[in-house]
C-alpha cells in the first residue's frame, strides 16, 4: 500500500482484522515480520530520530500522566520537539480546549482526552499523521468534533493521514482511499468511488420475517447472494436490480404465507461489501 | 525554556506534589514512624513488667505474700509494686490468677513471667527465650532475697550521650529505608504504570531523548528525597536533639549514592514489566526482605554468623551502616567512601543492565 502526500487514507476493518498492528509497523512501534515500510522514502532503521520529528500518533488508548493539566502536558510534549509553550497554546484551540487549559487530565472525559490525544499528535505540524481508532467509544457529537479538526487539517496542510477505524461513515466522510482489511489482508482497496462502484454492480433487499422459513431465495430472479441475521429474523438479498426481484418476491411471500414485518430497499454499501468479502458485519 | 529535561523533571515533581497519598507517604510517615518509635524506646520514664501469680493459700511462712503483699493473704487480683534505682523507674504488675488465665495473659504479652511456689521455694516460668523473662527472674529472685531489683556491686553510670540512644540508632535508618522506599516506589512503580498505560510507548515515538527521560526521573526523584531526608533529620534535631556527629559532605555523598544505587536497581526491575500488580509483588519482594535484614530497626547481628555475611552485601546495609557512622560515630568523606563506591557500582551496574534489556513498549 502506498499513501501519497496530502492523502487521507482509512484503514477499515472489524476489531482484531490487524489494523493497530499495521498502524503500529507503520509508527515503528513493531516490527514487520517480512515486506519493509518506508515513510518519506526511509525505513525506520538508523532514521528513527528523523521520522520520530515528522510523524504524528495517536494510540489506542493512551493514558497522560493524570495529575498534569492539559497545557502542562501540551508544553511537555511540545518540549520533545523543541517547540516554545505558545504552541501548546496553539493546539489547545485547533482541538477547542481552551475551557480545559487548567484541567488535570484525570478529569477530562473520553471525547476530551481524546482530541488531548489528536491535539498532541499535531504539536510538531505533522508530515505523516497515523491515528488509531481517534474516535473509538465516542458519542457523535465529540466524533464530529474530532472529524472537523481532521478536515480543517486536511484543507490547510498538505498532510497525509493514516486512520485506522470501523466506523464505514468515518472512512467515507474523511477519506480519499479506503482499504479494507480482515485477519491481517487487505481485501479490497481504492478510493470511496471506486469502492462504491463496485458496490453499485448490485441492490440490497431486507426483509424481515414472522419466522424462519425454508423458502430458497436463490430461486427469484436476479439474487446473487442471500445472508440470514437468526437473531433478527432478517433475509438480506443482495440482487442484480431491485425492480426487477421485488415484485417476485412479495407475491412469493404472499403465496407462502410468510408475512414480512419490515421491507428495506437500497443502494449497496460499503457494510455491504465488507459483508459479502467476509461474511461479517464491520461493528460485529 | 521549554527544554525536555527541565519538563519531564517538573512534570514528575508536580506529580509527586498532586498526589496527597505520596506526600504522606514520603514526609509524613517517616516522621510519624521516629515519633511514635522514638517515644516507645526512648523517652521511657518507666519500664513496666507484668507477671503473674498462682496463689498457693497453703503455705507457711509464702515469701510472695511475705514480700509483695506484706503478709496480707493474697485478695487483691491486680497488685502494682514500683521500684527506682539509677537505672530509672521499675513498675511491676502482678496478676493474681489461676493458671489458665495466666496462660492467656502470656499468650496476649500482658505479662512475661508466672510465678507459682510451694514447699521448696518460688518458681519462675517463662519462655527461656525471652529476654524479659530472664530479667523478671533476675530483679525477682534479687527482691526477694534483698527487698531491691538488683544487687549493685559496682557502680552503675548511666550512657545518656547522644549517638548511643535507640532513636540515634533507628534515625538513620529510616532515613535509608524512606530512601530505599522513595525511589523503588517512586521510580519503579511510575515506569511500570506508564509502561503498562502506553505513555512510555507514546512518549518514545517523539524525538524526545531516552536518557533525558531517564535522566528527568532519576533528577526529580533526587531532589523529593533531598527533601525528604532533610525534613526527616531537622526533625530529628529538634525532637529528639539528633546532630550530624560526621562530615555533612559525605553525608550528601552518600545520600547520592544510594539514591543511584536505588534508581539502578528501579530500572532493573522495571526494565520488563508491564503489569502494575506484578510491578507491585516485585518491589515488596525485593524491599520487604532489606528492610527486615539490614538493621533498621534492630541490629542484624543477632542473626546467625552466616547470614550477616548475606545481609552485609545487601545494598540497603551498606547504605544504613554508614549512615550510622556519619550521623552517630562521626565518620567523615574518607571513611565512608567504600561504601559509597560501593553502592555507586551496584547502582551503575544495575542500571546498565536494566537500559539494557528495557522494554520501551
Amino acid at each position: 500500500m502506498k499513501v501519497l502526500p496530502g492523502e487521507f487514507t482509512a484503514l477499515l476493518g472489524p476489531n482484531g482484522a490487524g489494523k493497530t498492528t499495521l498502524v503500529e509497523m507503520i509508527e515503528g512501534i513493531q516490527k514487520p515480520d517480512d515486506g519493509s515500510i518506508l515513510i518519506k522514502g526511509m525505513p525506520w532503521k538508523g532514521n528513527e530520530f528523523f521520522l520520530n520529528q515528522v510523524i504524528g500518533i495517536s494510540l489506542q488508548e493512551t493514558w497522560f500522566i493524570e495529575k498534569l493539566t492539559v497545557y502542562e502536558t501540551l508544553c511537555l510534549f511540545a518540549s520533545f520537539y523543541h517547540l516554545s509553550k505558545s504552541r501548546a497554546g496553539e493546539i489547545l484551540f485547533l482541538i477547542n480546549l481552551e475551557e480545559k487549559k487548567n484541567t488535570y487530565i484525570k478529569n477530562l472525559s473520553g471525547g476530551q482526552r481524546q482530541k488531548l490525544a489528536l491535539g498532541i499528535a499535531l504539536l510538531n505540524f505533522p508530515e505523516v499523521l497515523l491515528l488509531d481508532e481517534p474516535t473509538t467509544g465516542l458519542d457523535p457529537n465529540a466524533r464530529h468534533d474530532i472529524w472537523e479538526i481532521l478536515l480543517k487539517l486536511k484543507e490547510e496542510r498538505n498532510t497525509s493521514l493514516v486512520l485506522t477505524t470501523h466506523y464505514m461513515e468515518e472512512a467515507e466522510y474523511l477519506c480519499d482511499r479506503i482499504i479494507i482489511i480482515d485477519k491481517g489482508k487487505i481485501l479490497a482497496k481504492g478510493s470511496l468511488q471506486e469502492l462504491l462502484t463496485e458496490c453499485e454492480t448490485s441492490e440490497i433487499i431486507e426483509i424481515t420475517v414472522n419466522s424462519v422459513s425454508s423458502y430458497n431465495f436463490h430461486q427469484l430472479p436476479g439474487v446473487l447472494k442471500t445472508n440470514f441475521n437468526p437473531k433478527a429474523n432478517l433475509y438480506s438479498l443482495e440482487v442484480r436490480e431491485i425492480i426487477e426481484t421485488l415484485p417476485v418476491l412479495l407475491k412469493e411471500m404472499d403465496k407462502e404465507g410468510i408475512h414480512i414485518r419490515s421491507l428495506q430497499c437500497r443502494k449497496r454499501n460499503l457494510d455491504d461489501l465488507f459483508t459479502s468479502l467476509t461474511g461479517r458485519h464491520l461493528n460485529a | 525554556m521549554n527544554h525536555p529535561f527541565i519538563q519531564l523533571t517538573i512534570s514528575q515533581i508536580k506529580e509527586f506534589f498532586r498526589e496527597p497519598g505520596s506526600v504522606f507517604w514520603s514526609f509524613g510517615f517517616p516522621i510519624l514512624m521516629a515519633l511514635g518509635l522514638g517515644m516507645a524506646f526512648s523517652g521511657k520514664k518507666e519500664i513496666m513488667h507484668g507477671v503473674a501469680i498462682i496463689p498457693t493459700y497453703s503455705i507457711e511462712g509464702s515469701i510472695i505474700e511475705k514480700t509483695i503483699f506484706g503478709g496480707e493473704s493474697m485478695k487483691d487480683t491486680i497488685i502494682e509494686k514500683r521500684f527506682e534505682n539509677v537505672n530509672g523507674k521499675t513498675r511491676y504488675v502482678y496478676y493474681i490468677t489461676s493458671w489458665e488465665d495466666a496462660e492467656i495473659l502470656l499468650k496476649r504479652g500482658i505479662i512475661s513471667a508466672i510465678l507459682s511456689e510451694d514447699e521448696n521455694g518460688i518458681r519462675y516460668h517463662y519462655d527461656p527465650m525471652n529476654p524479659e523473662g530472664e530479667l523478671i527472674q533476675v530483679q525477682l529472685s534479687n527482691f526477694f532475697e534483698t527487698g531491691n531489683l538488683g544487687q549493685n556491686t559496682g557502680v552503675i553510670e548511666p550512657l545518656q550521650t547522644i549517638g548511643m540512644r535507640y532513636i540515634d540508632f533507628l534515625i538513620p535508618g529510616l532515613l535509608t529505608m524512606g530512601i530505599m522506599m522513595s525511589v523503588m516506589w517512586g521510580v519503579c512503580y511510575a515506569l511500570i504504570e506508564k509502561r503498562s498505560k502506553k505513555l512510555l510507548r507514546r512518549m518514545v515515538a517523539t524525538p524526545m531523548r531516552k536518557t533525558h527521560f531517564l535522566l528527568a526521573i532519576w533528577a526529580s526523584r533526587l531532589i523529593l528525597t533531598f527533601f525528604d531526608s532533610v525534613v526527616l533529620l531537622v526533625f530529628a534535631h529538634y525532637f529528639f536533639h539528633i546532630t550530624i556527629q560526621g562530615s555533612i559532605p559525605a553525608l550528601i555523598l552518600l545520600l547520592l549514592s544510594g539514591n543511584i544505587a536505588f534508581f539502578g536497581l528501579s530500572i532493573l526491575i522495571s526494565s520488563r514489566t508491564a503489569n502494575t500488580e506484578v510491578g507491585n509483588g516485585l518491589i515488596s519482594f525485593i524491599t520487604t526482605p532489606m528492610m527486615v535484614l539490614s538493621g533498621i530497626f534492630f541490629s542484624y547481628q543477632n542473626f546467625p554468623a552466616w547470614a550477616i555475611g548475606v545481609i552485609k552485601i545487601l545494598p540497603l546495609t551498606k547504605f544504613t551502616d554508614e549512615a550510622r557512622s556519619i550521623i552517630n560515630e562521626g565518620s567523615g568523606l574518607f571513611g565512608s567512601l567504600d561504601g559509597v563506591i560501593m553502592l555507586i557500582l551496584f547502582g551503575v551496574v544495575t542500571f546498565l543492565a536494566g537500559t539494557r534489556i528495557y522494554k520501551w513498549y
